[in-house]
């Protein structure tokens, strides 16, 4: 117990900062070496090819040094040795709510997660630890024949689908964490919705990090057949310890012709979680991908969520929130590559940083030279709370088309007295004021959440206001 | 109707900045008055009006204001707005993807705590609201003030002074740039809000609001200090001759 106090002083009070007591059936010393990546390999039973990859990757993971751009001075605080790269925390994957443990169904209740689940739950894979140990899909998508599994499981009933599409839009060597990744990979979900089907309700998945130390490095694969849509959503939030924690995903999409997919995140890692993401997406001809991306909460957060539009006709669209507090750095921002002619982008950033947090903005627009007639947007606007805040914007546009049009605008504001005084006359206090103003600037963003979403993000940062004041 | 006055200010002080705006200023509002405030630009009309919702900018240097027997210097704006003072703004504030619709529901949340509506008679009392000032049903999914023109401001904080029921309702400049139709509108709703057991303090440049509201109390402000209250028949005199003659 006093450890927990000591992890409240530390990062101050967190509010999904509760956790169950560590009930683990397996689990890694902490450290990572190739035979541990070849350990959990074997653990899982896994195809040749894929141990093989895994170990590559580790190799490549072991030899390339860390980035030298972004927070590089937070990043050389992260102490690879102290972080425990897999523990499975129930012996096998559960479909029925009931049979799962319940100290985990404790947690989950008290996200309301069951709730949620009645209103808006086409599916559910919430992930807990590594590991999924819930799994459900309504009926009418199996009848439709939309896959949606966990990835561990994705690989043992779908090699084939998995070996021909794992790794080709992020390349185990595409940077240092994706390479972390590929070596140690994880639970994440495995998505295939078969040509023209449209999966009409968001597909869902929570994950939480619930050990100290404990690395959470899932692995998203989602397929979406010629002309089907599907949207997929993921909220995460994390206990509050003291030590800190190494989130790095890699989520890879792939949007075949004609295909829609939406990525939607809600992101509430508490303020130790490093969050070192790879995100990307390949779209194909006149196939749309939109990746709405909000990040509240971790100590830093890497992440440009990425869209390659490969085929004529694409359309990709990032839109993306980013809330730093103390301590915290939010460096976020997109990635979009015009490889085919008539494609189209949109990206809108939105920062806020208060109380000494910073929020920068990195964006990528490249436009190859034989794509004709592509379309770009970017808009960036920070909201910064209070001096000492910080805001920076690193836009790259590399247009090598003359027939491409772009568009760029950013702008930087303050919260004005004048403002809080007008909210505060109509009864609301100033931490209410505050938080109205903020989440009307998050309103963009929000408004393309799902219902429950937007609630949760709206009350996040309420509390986020919660004694900011005097 | 009670004997005791909505609002008692007795020799109010107050500065900005070090600079003494008010000079020693006492109003007394009783249950059912309304009450207009005329004087030419930076007399410290909207000063007063500041003041009295709370605002951080001014500090007061001396005297006293009560509301309901309550020393209100001593509330946050929040529960002044709460225990029964509105103000309607001369410059509403625009809060960019803050919905109307939504911001209407959590004012009236928190300004009537365990007594607000349930969502139902919340739409129904602001159908009846909306549909006595002509307000449209798309205005409930436009941002607060944003974009909004001169007339449509004042139009919405009538709204909100129709929905937050206040027992003192103070209007800094309500009138003012408002077509005749939109003022008989505003003005419309004023009479609406007001009851036999609250207060007005309507601040104006113009005679033309006072027609369709008739105040039972006119008050002259210059420098800082009131320098003749009367009864309607004051407005007409400035209306015609200007404030000269008063210093």
């Amino acid at each position: 117990m006093a450890e927990n106090t000591d992890a409240r002083d530390a990062v101050g009070d967190y509010r999904y900062g509760f956790h169950d007591p560590e009930n683990h059936t397996i689990r890694f010393d902490s450290g990572l070496s190739e035979q541990v990546v070849r350990d959990i390999s074997a653990l899982k039973d896994e195809p040749e090819w894929m141990t093989e990859l895994r170990v590559k990757a580790y190799n490549h993971f072991a030899n390339r040094p860390m980035p030298t751009w972004g927070n590089m001075s937070m990043l050389e605080d992260i102490d690879f040795d102290a972080i425990t790269y897999f523990l499975k925390s129930s012996n096998q994957t559960e479909n029925d709510w009931e049979d799962v443990p319940e100290d985990i169904r404790n947690t989950f209740d008290r996200l309301g997660i069951p709730e949620a689940e009645q209103k808006w739950l086409s599916g559910v894979t919430a992930q807990y630890e590594s590991e999924a140990v819930y799994h459900s899909i309504r009926e009418d998508l199996e009848e439709q024949g939309v896959i949606f599994l966990d990835m561990d499981s994705g690989l043992k009933e779908y090699p084939e689908l998995v070996k021909k599409w794992f790794c080709t839009v992020v390349p185990y060597a595409d940077n240092k964490f994706s390479a972390l990744n590929t070596a140690v990979w994880s639970g994440g979900s495995f998505i295939y919705v078969p040509k023209g089907v449209h999966v009409e309700m968001p597909v869902q998945a929570y994950f939480r990090i619930n050990a100290k130390n404990m690395g959470q490095f899932e692995r998203t694969l989602i397929i979406a057949d010629e002309g089907s849509s599907i949207h997929y959503v993921e909220g995460c939030t994390a206990p509050t310890y003291s030590t800190d924690s190494l989130h790095s995903a890699v989520v890879e999409l792939i949007a075949l012709p004609g295909a829609h997919i939406r990525y939607s995140t809600v992101q509430n890692w508490s303020a130790n979680v490093y969050n070192l993401v790879t995100k990307r997406a390949v779209a194909h001809e006149n196939a749309v991908v939109e990746w709405v991306d909000g990040n509240i909460g971790s100590k830093l957060t890497m992440k440009y969520p990425a869209v390659i539009l490969k085929g004529e006709g694409a359309h990709a669209e990032v839109i993306s929130v980013a809330y730093s507090g103390k301590g915290q750095h939010q460096d976020a921002g997109a990635k979009i590559h015009h490889l085919a002619s008539n494609t189209t982008s949109k990206i809108l950033s939105k920062s806020i940083s208060k109380d000494g947090g910073r929020g920068s903005y990195r964006g990528m627009v490249q436009v190859s030279k034989k794509a004709q007639n592509c379309k770009v947007n970017v808009v960036c606007d920070a909201l910064i709370l209070d001096e000492g805040s910080r805001s920076d914007t690193y836009p790259t546009m590399e247009i090598s088309n003359p027939t491409c049009r772009s568009e760029h605008e950013a702008s930087v504001s303050k919260v004005s007295d004048e403002q809080v005084f007008y909210l505060m006359a109509r009864g609301h206090s100033e931490e209410e004021a505050l938080a109205l103003i903020v989440n009307g600037f998050f309103e963009p963003f929000t408004r393309e959440l799902p219902m429950e979403y937007a609630v949760e993000m709206n009350k996040l940062m309420a509390l986020e206001m919660e004694g900011s004041i005097g | 109707m009670s004997n005791e006055p909505i609002l008692r200010i007795a020799d109010l002080h107050v500065c900005i900045d070090d600079t003494q705006i008010l000079k020693g200023v006492s109003l007394e509002i009783m249950p059912g008055e309304v009450h207009a405030l005329m004087g030419r630009n930076g007399s410290g009309k909207s000063t007063l009006a500041n003041v009295l919702m709370g605002h951080p900018a001014y500090e007061i240097t001396g005297g006293t204001i009560e509301f309901l027997g309550e020393d209100l210097a001593e509330m946050e704006p929040w529960e002044r707005a709460r225990a029964g003072v509105f103000l309607s703004f001369q410059y509403p504030q625009a809060v960019p993807g803050l919905q109307v619709g939504n911001f209407l529901r959590k004012t009236v949340q928190a300004l009537r705590g365990d007594d607000s509506p349930s969502a139902r008679e919340f739409r129904q009392e602001l159908n009846n609201a909306m549909s006595e000032l002509d307000v449209s049903k798309q205005f409930l999914g436009r941002y607060v003030n944003d974009g909004f023109s001169g007339g449509e401001k004042k139009r919405f904080e009538i709204l909100q002074l129709l929905l937050s029921k206040p027992k003192l309702a103070v209007l800094d400049e309500t009138d003012s740039g408002l077509d005749i139709d939109a003022l008989q509108t505003v003005a419309k709703g004023i009479n609406a809000s007001m009851g036999s057991e609250s207060g007005c303090l309507i601040i104006t440049h113009y005679q033309r609001i006072l027609d369709h509201v008739n105040p039972s109390h006119v008050h002259i402000m210059i420098d800082g200090e009131f320098v003749k209250s009367g009864g309607p028949e004051l407005a007409l005199a400035v209306e015609e001759k200007g404030y000269e003659w008063l210093s």
